[in-house]
């Protein structure tokens, strides 16, 4: 192949005149870290929340988790971001759609992304939490029970202690799917990192450096992500449970 | 909610049929091919040499590790790139559709191959062993023996990630190819019925998946039954 490589070319200024390319990426990471560990956050919660609804006897608690799961599952992230940038501000009180048409761009970008990830992101988790809250042996619930645990203790006690440390390594695939899901942003165009390597590659005219270095950014995150959940997994281990 | 425009959706039809059909294709070729590869990847993995099992490895975790929008912008520079070194012809251009499928069954291998090496180690191993007891050799084994248990295993999985897949399609848009949700984008801004379009193109995608989720949940009890 007759391609000049040029490695040098990570720490020659952007035509743009934003700063060196290495600047554009590592901007592109930030955001991308940013996004996806706050979405990790924001699901993980709601996800605890909708899993425990989804195990609970009371109807009119289970049935809505249900439909959010199901919904938010089974539409295409790309399409859920779109509703929620371009639809919902429709839908919404003239003021209130207006307000959000004029806050500054790169905001409402972050926020809707933020939005769609994380309720994305939670209903995938919250299957996962019940899954676990499930695998728990079900005489562990009925001896809270004749022990004299309510409801609300013997989920605190019980049954969460035990299926939240099944659910830790599950939720690895999902905690590594946030940070390749965020990529989405480039296209309401928020600039995180898969949306500025395809800005370095076009700019510099070099996309053979651009696409590798965003891929080992992306590879070392995953590394990243798979070792803190081991930690965590070791962590969290009871002694003598001999570990899953 | 009486200002929508339902109707324009009327004349749109043809034309959402069309990205219908590649959004389809998409997903039909990259379901086939990539479980195709990804069974290769699988073999290669657990009864390979080690340095095939090493490569498999490697390009599962590359694959595996990097957004689906990155590794489409990967196929959709390099590939006319390959093809214009090879056939030296400066001005050869394969066009985002096959960029985009290549892209899908190259990522789609690496899902799919973890799945079917789940599957593969699923089946006891005396099967492996009484087949080749038996005379057989380790690939005639594989084919007639271990496989057909290790996919009925997973057919729940498999079914589940091509649901995924077929999801993951609609990140085309960023190559501007005109799939289902593309070609709903071109009828919305045409028309400015960007509300009405995108509610229904979601409704769609919905149904479509909600058939698939309704079928894994056959699958999976299907075998809890067994």
């Amino acid at each position: 192949m007759n391609y000049s490589w040029d490695f040098l070319v990570y720490f020659k200024p952007s035509v743009t005149g934003e700063g060196v390319y290495w600047h554009l990426l590592a901007s592109g990471l930030g955001w991308t870290l940013l996004l996806s560990l706050l979405s990790w956050v924001l699901a993980l919660a709601l996800a605890l929340f909708i899993g425990i609804a989804r195990t609970l006897p009371h109807r009119a608690l289970r049935w809505p988790a249900a439909v959010f799961v199901h919904c938010f599952r089974n539409v295409p992230l790309l399409v859920q971001v779109f509703l929620w940038f371009y639809v919902v501000p429709e839908l919404l009180p003239q003021a209130i759609g207006m307000a959000i048409k004029q806050a500054p761009p790169t905001l409402s970008q972050f926020l809707t992304m933020l939005l769609a990830l994380s309720l994305f992101t939670a209903a995938k988790a919250a299957e996962l939490v019940r899954a676990g809250i499930e695998a728990v042996p079900r005489g562990q619930k009925h001896a809270a029970k004749a022990m004299g645990f309510g409801m609300v203790d013997s989920y605190r006690f019980v049954i969460l202690p035990q299926a939240l440390r099944i659910v830790v390594a599950p939720l690895t695939s999902d905690f590594m799917n946030v940070f390749k899901n965020s990529a989405v942003a480039l296209t309401i165009g928020l600039l995180e990192l898969t949306g500025r390597s395809r800005q370095f590659s076009e700019f510099s005219a070099q996309p053979f450096e651009a696409f590798i270095a965003a891929t080992l950014i992306y590879m070392a995150i995953t590394w990243c992500v798979v070792m803190f959940m081991r930690h965590v997994e070791r962590r969290l281990r009871i002694p003598g449970t001999g570990g899953a | 909610m009486d200002h929508f425009n339902w109707n324009a959706l009327d004349r749109a039809w043809p034309y959402l049929l069309d990205g219908m059909y590649t959004t389809a294709m998409l997903t039909a070729v990259g379901m086939v091919l990539g479980i195709l590869l990804g069974t290769g990847l699988a073999i290669a993995r657990l009864f390979g040499p080690p340095w095939l099992a090493w490569l498999a490895r490697i390009y599962t975790d590359t694959f595996r590790s990097i957004p689906l929008i990155l590794t489409i912008f990967w196929v959709y520079f390099l590939v006319p790139y390959v093809l214009r070194t090879i056939t030296g012809n400066p001005n050869l251009d394969v066009g985002p559709v096959y960029a985009a499928l290549t892209a899908f069954v190259l990522a789609e291998a690496a899902y799919f191959g973890e799945i079917i090496r789940g599957g593969l180690g699923s089946v006891p191993k005396g099967q492996m062993q009484a087949a080749t007891a038996l005379g057989m050799g380790q690939f005639t084994a594989l084919r007639l023996i271990v496989l057909p248990q290790a996919f009925r295993n997973m057919m729940p999985s498999l079914v589940s990630q091509s649901i995924g897949l077929l999801m993951d399609t609609s990140l085309v848009y960023v190559i501007s190819l005109n799939d289902f949700l593309g070609a709903a984008t071109k009828v919305a801004q045409r028309d400015g019925t960007i509300v009405e379009v995108y509610l229904f193109v979601a409704l769609v995608y919905l149904a479509l998946c909600s058939l698939g989720a309704a079928l894994v949940a056959r699958l999976q009890r299907r075998r809890a039954g067994h």
